[in-house]
């Protein structure tokens, strides 16, 4: 037991230097972030204390509902396309085939790429005028829409890229979801002359929940944060068409300097993040798995 | 799925009237390097490559070594309110950092950091993350592997030099690759913090070629094709390493 004696001091040295950065950095300012969303600041003057007004002007902001509701529509777009099409990436690359291996990498490629590439990448694809798509949209007599110079097309616009560079990322995590499956429960019922399509929907895909709900709730806690990939497509508009909720923390502290007032979008979203993440472990029964 | 990259570089070698011609052509008639010399005379590439180098590199050896050796204490030390201090660190992991840019902020006006590499890099000196993964791969190290050095006179540094860290070197790589690229590709943070052209990073260089009206499409993509390409080679060399760090993971870069 002598050597468990006077460790708190070597643990100290172990730890602060993690601790520390950590505190300062990371604790503090989320502190601060709460205790900011009480006042205004507009970096000039003093805060001034005022209660819980930001959050009741918030309710009544029409600029937040609508970043509200389009990180909604946005993330009711770009789930389901990149669940699709991730699950059919996993389940046609389960197997080893020639060229397999190259596909993954070709589908992972995006993963690593920086959002800041793959928006400029996108946006050239997108480009209304001289853009690939509307180039060969033209050559079967269609004129291409503006994207995401376009109201109604921008949404799409930023989707889209977003769904391709993270498809490779579903992929993987669903890839090792299958893998975790026994063959043999697919044998057995193969045996039993079960049909693919009865093996995939009876057997494959409802022992692949533990890794759906995974992606699910990931991909939840990421998108109710997009940024980059918005801010560099459109920064927001065509006439606020694609603007969320971090493009409109930004806006109001570094364009419009209303430090309390995007605290407490901050706070909202964290608060948003947070309910998101708990209701889907409380509804993880109903649906997942685990074997 | 490549179609893009393809067509990035392939337009980055075009001059500009093949680069916006209809109907499209796949491959440059006329390929040139006309875009990449216009690249070279706007941005400052070297520079710019030379600061995301070094950021990375500063950034994630830093915060590997404060990773490993918390958790190294977390794993393998006693010391009273361990739990609750894991607990808070787990807690952490909880915090989007887009709920903290503001407070940081301003913080980092305070101290006198604003459009400073110091300013840019010490909120990423730490992870909570990087914690907790490395306690993980610590806590698998055998008690009899650390009482035989301990009895050999070995303090606890040596300890975690000599036997801790050796064995937990697959977690530290896998950390290492995530958290690389998390560093080389963050936008939000540097565009908030940094303005001066000399001490961007790349993706942030690359995102301000972008014209307030007229943008160089094809001066564009010849800087995304040179940023892309150290990662696709990096990609290329690690593939199995990254992807299996990914899993370790489970979360995005």
């Amino acid at each position: 037991m002598s050597l468990k004696s006077g460790q708190s001091r070597t643990a100290a040295v172990f730890i602060a230097p993690s601790l520390i950065p950590l505190v300062l950095f990371l604790i503090l300012p989320m502190l601060a972030a709460g205790v900011l969303s009480f006042t205004t600041w507009d970096l000039l003057s003093p805060p001034t204390w005022v209660g819980f007004e930001n959050f009741k002007a918030l309710l009544h902001d029409a600029n937040f509902r609508n970043a509200l509701q389009n990180t909604l529509i946005f993330i009711a777009g770009y789930l389901p396309l990149v669940y699709i099409l991730g699950l059919s990436a996993a389940l046609a690359l389960d197997r080893k085939f020639k060229g397999s291996m190259a596909l993954r990498a070709a589908f992972f490629l995006p993963v690593i790429t920086s959002w800041v590439i793959v928006a400029l990448l996108w946006k050239w694809i997108l480009n209304p005028n001289g853009g690939v798509v509307n180039s060969a949209l033209h050559l079967f007599g269609i004129q291409g829409p503006g994207w995401w110079t376009s109201k109604s097309w921008a949404m799409i616009s930023v989707i889209v890229p977003s769904a391709w560079k993270d498809l490779g990322w579903v992929m993987l995590i669903l890839l090792a979801g299958l893998q975790a499956i026994p063959p043999e429960y697919k044998e057995a019922a193969a045996i039993d002359g079960a049909s693919k399509r009865q093996i995939l929907l009876h057997i494959t895909l409802p022992l692949l929940t533990p890794a759906s709900f995974f992606v699910l709730v990931i991909s939840l806690i990421n998108n109710f944060q997009v940024f980059d990939q918005i801010w560099i497509m459109t920064s927001g508009g065509p006439e606020g068409s694609t603007s969320v909720i971090v493009e409109q923390i930004v806006k109001n502290s570094f364009a419009y300097g209303k430090m309390g007032y995007a605290s407490a979008m901050s706070m909202s979203l964290f608060a948003i993040i947070m309910a998101v993440t708990v209701i889907q472990i409380r509804l993880q029964k109903k649906w997942v798995n685990y074997a | 799925m490549l179609f893009p990259f393809f067509w990035m570089i392939s337009s980055s070698l075009k001059n500009s009237v093949e680069a916006f011609a209809t109907p499209p052509t796949l491959i440059p008639k006329s390929p040139t390097f006309e875009n990449y010399r216009n690249l070279f005379e706007t941005l400052n590439l070297p520079r710019l490559f030379l600061n995301t180098i070094l950021i990375s590199i500063t950034v994630v050896s830093l915060q590997l070594f404060t990773s490993a050796l918390a958790g190294y204490a977390f794993a393998r030390l006693y010391f009273r309110g361990k739990n609750f201090l894991f607990f808070i660190y787990l807690a952490t992991m909880m915090i989007p950092f887009q709920v903290i840019i503001v407070p940081l902020f301003i913080e980092m006006r305070a101290l006198g950091l604003i459009d400073s590499f110091l300013g840019l890099g010490l909120p990423m000196l730490s992870s909570a993350f990087g914690v907790f993964l490395m306690r993980q791969a610590m806590l698998a190290i055998p008690k009899e592997l650390e009482e035989a050095a301990l009895i050999d006179g070995a303090n606890h540094f040596r300890l975690f030099f000599s036997v801790a860290l050796p064995l937990a070197l697959p977690s530290l790589a896998a950390l290492g690759i995530l958290s690389f690229m998390a560093v080389w590709n963050a936008y939000l943070w540097p565009l908030i913090i940094i303005f001066s052209p000399e001490k961007m990073t790349l993706p942030l260089a690359l995102a301000n070629l972008q014209g307030e009206n007229l943008t160089d499409w094809p001066m564009v993509m010849a800087g995304t094709t040179l940023a892309i390409l150290p990662i696709a080679f990096v990609y290329l060399l690690l593939q199995k390493q990254i992807a299996q760090s990914f899993l370790t993971a489970g979360i995005k870069g």
